[in-house]
């Protein structure tokens, strides 16, 4: 054969090493923040009986999506609890909680961006394929290099990871927004800024939501993988049954990543829903119809007459 | 706002050209230079070619096309949703075209507001919230846009669906909302964008005959696109028709109806509801069988004889209309010898402005064989409307190919019986023979 071959992995390598010399200073800081973030999250999570804990996402089950979630969510954290992993299981939540904060943080304006501008759009659109397809692996060494071993890597690589669908469906949310009405916006004269809040973040909400639930479900199966770079939590837990063999540490972890997953999905798909069925949901429909009834009288006519117009 | 023949301009378009595609300036460069449509469709799209018009204040000005004929793009280019590719708009006093993005929004706060095909309501806001959405933007406070929105929800026949969302109302209710919307915003201009094509029949019939009333009421200038040629017809003070992009006439309906400019037009035209559009005055005829009241009965059967109609009309001495004589009850006269008609004057016939339309007209003419008088604000006779003309101006036929007036009613009594009767009465002594029979 040839000699031929492209030094692509090389360059890459002496791009990183560069800028690990160079930028130094900014991935101090960054760490300094990220662990910040996760360690005042963990505190929150982790420093609680885990009684207070299960209460309080019970809680927030009912008041989401109803009681037989909340009942659901409840036995879930009772077999964390049982098979000894609740303490993993609140790291791993405390990691997926500012890896998604952030990566929404990061996305959503990315995605607005995107629909604002068709140049953006085309020069984003690549970039998260290449993010997206890339195994999730290779990030982590890059990440490790730059942020060294701990939880850092672990969100950075994270974020990368679960970026893309949060700007797809931002971008998709914000394009598909009936265009009548955004003209509608202008033709009353609305600035573009307040076109985007008041007409196309509203109207693209449920689509952006999907998103933002798409971004938390990645986070979750990345955070695993970062358990390699010693995020800890469950992901530890998956690595080092996988090093040992042990299949009761791994399907204990696994079912708990599992719980998690369910939890996280359905409280954030309801979010998305207008229609939710849960007590936030009724108390909005209680109060609008209040309203109406108020307003409305008893027999008002399917077509309301033709008033002869005074001014 | 108040109206008059040298109303002030609300909306000028100068020369307006839209192209869509890579290189907009070049393709109106080739129109210009005389190139046609078709030949440029490989360089992008000639949306709107050439367009100029004035709009009056107070005035409904229609544009009328079918889809694709650019009427779409004419209306987003005249509030600058849409720049132009060339020429130039003129809102009130000023100039939009080249204007900042922050001057146009603040000419379409103040001077021109839009009303959506498919209503573009906002719908996570509630009926008064979106009835008071252009106040918001225009900055008055909550109370202030609330209170006045309420009005104009009351205005527009909205009572009591305020604090509904847009989702729970009818289509009809919901373009109430978004022509609420525009006219809450008290802007002078109001564009309707197919407004009511979206509606079914019978809803969108009633919406068109409230916008000429709230139009009377409030007197806003209204440009309104549509497709349909009877809306056009019946809103329009004045109507530009599009076709491919140009306007191909502009006219108010009976001007369009009656002398299109071309072809198209007519082909167009011939399909509308004329008898909606077409008035009195356009299609009546001139007065043959008329008589003063002084005249007399043997002058009045002398002109009957002569026109062979069986009815004359009676003037009074200022000329206005006092009604009708049969030939009958006047041989009876004549037969007595009396001299004055106003004992046998019926007054049925019917008199009607002659701004009415041709449908108004149906109904009358069907109770009464009579000739329908046509009188102005003076009862001054100005012509009638025989059965026979009323048919042939419904169904598009040309009366005047032939040389035969036409006569209605014919006369129920023959020539020679009204001739004896005349020749006896006046001892006519040649005529005293066949007289002798009668």
């Amino acid at each position: 054969m040839t000699d031929f071959r492209l030094p692509l992995g090389s360059l890459v390598e002496s791009f990183v090493d560069y800028i690990t010399e160079t930028f130094d200073f900014l991935f101090v800081f960054i760490r300094a923040v990220f662990d910040g973030a996760y360690e005042s999250i963990e505190y929150v999570l982790g420093e609680p009986p885990f009684w207070a804990i299960m209460l309080v996402l019970g809680a927030l089950a009912f008041g989401i999506r109803g009681w037989k979630f909340a009942v659901g969510t409840i036995v879930g954290l009772v077999v964390i609890l049982g098979v000894d992993q609740w303490d993993n299981a609140m790291d791993t939540l405390a990691l997926v909680l500012v890896a998604s904060v952030l990566t929404i943080a990061i996305s959503v304006p990315l995605g607005i961006l995107a629909a604002k501008s068709n140049l953006a759009s085309n020069i984003i659109r690549p970039v998260l394929d290449f993010m997206q397809t890339m195994p999730a692996f290779v990030y982590l060494i890059p990440a490790l290099i730059l942020f060294r071993v701990g939880v850092v890597p672990g969100i950075v690589a994270t974020i990368i990871f679960a970026m893309a669908p949060g700007v797809r469906l931002t971008e998709l949310g914000i394009r598909s927004v009936d265009k009548e009405v955004v003209e509608a916006g202008q033709a009353f004269g609305a600035s573009p800024w307040r076109i985007l809040r008041q007409i196309q973040l509203p109207l693209a909400t449920p689509t952006i939501m999907a998103g933002i639930n798409q971004v938390i479900m990645l986070s979750l199966s990345m955070v695993v993988i970062a358990g390699m770079v010693g995020a800890g939590g469950l992901g530890a837990e998956v690595v080092a049954s996988l090093n040992r063999i042990d299949i009761a540490l791994g399907f204990e972890a696994g079912l708990s990543v599992v719980i998690l997953a369910i939890f996280l999905d359905r409280i954030t798909a309801s979010l998305g829903d207008t229609h939710s069925t849960g007590m936030f949901g009724s108390i909005r429909v209680v109060l609008r119809g209040r309203k109406q009834t108020d307003a409305a009288p008893s027999s008002v006519p399917a077509l309301a007459p033709t008033q002869p117009a005074r001014v | 706002m108040t109206e008059s023949n040298t109303a002030p301009i609300a909306v000028k378009a100068d020369h307006l050209y839209k192209a869509f595609g890579r290189r907009p300036h070049e393709i109106v460069k080739k129109l210009k230079a005389g190139k046609n449509r078709d030949e440029l469709s490989s360089l992008g799209v000639a949306a709107v070619i050439d367009a100029s018009f004035e709009v009056k204040k107070g005035e409904i000005f229609v544009v009328m096309g079918l889809s694709g004929s650019g009427k779409s793009t004419l209306i987003r280019m005249l509030n600058g949703l849409w720049d132009t590719t060339s020429g130039t708009v003129t809102v009130g006093e000023t100039n939009i075209t080249d204007i900042s993005a922050k001057e146009l929004r603040e000419v379409r706060r103040k001077s021109i507001s839009m009303v959506f095909q498919h209503f573009a309501l906002l719908p996570h806001r509630t009926v008064i919230d979106n009835v008071a959405y252009g106040l918001e933007i225009q900055g008055m406070g909550r109370d202030e846009r609330l209170a006045k929105a309420q009005t104009i929800i009351d205005l527009v026949g909205l009572a009591g669906w305020a604090e509904n969302l847009p989702s729970e109302l009818s289509g009809g209710m919901q373009q109430r909302v978004g022509l609420g919307r525009a006219l809450a915003a008290d802007t002078d201009v109001l564009l309707m964008d197919e407004a009511f094509s979206a509606l079914d029949p019978l809803i969108r019939r009633e919406m068109q005959e409230q916008l000429i009333e709230l139009q009377a009421a409030l007197g806003k200038t209204i440009i309104f696109i549509t497709h349909d040629l009877n809306e056009a017809m019946f809103l329009g003070d004045r109507i530009a028709v599009m076709r491919d992009g140009r306007i191909v006439q502009i006219g108010t309906p009976e001007e369009i109806l009656t002398d299109p400019a071309n072809d198209y037009v007519a082909q167009f035209v011939q399909d509308v509801d004329r008898a909606r559009v077409l008035t009195a005055a356009s299609v009546m005829e001139p007065v043959r069988s008329v008589i003063t009241k002084t005249a007399g009965p043997r002058a009045a059967l002398r002109t009957m004889r002569d026109l062979q109609t069986s009815v004359t009309f009676v003037l009074n001495r200022d000329r206005s209309f006092a009604g009708i004589v049969r030939d009958r009850d006047v041989l009876k006269l004549v037969k007595r010898g009396e001299t004055d008609l106003r004992s046998i004057i019926r007054d049925d016939a019917t008199a009607v402005l002659p701004d009415t339309a041709l449908v108004d007209l149906v109904e009358p003419s069907v109770e009464s064989e009579l000739p329908i008088a046509v009188v102005d604000e003076k009862n001054r006779l100005l012509g009638v409307i025989p059965r026979v003309t009323l048919l042939a101006a419904i169904g598009n036929v040309t009366t005047n190919t032939g040389p035969l007036p036409v006569v209605m009613p014919p006369a129920t009594i023959s020539i020679s019986q009204i001739t004896d009767v005349l020749g006896e009465s006046a001892d006519d002594t040649h005529l005293a023979t066949e007289g002798a029979r009668a």
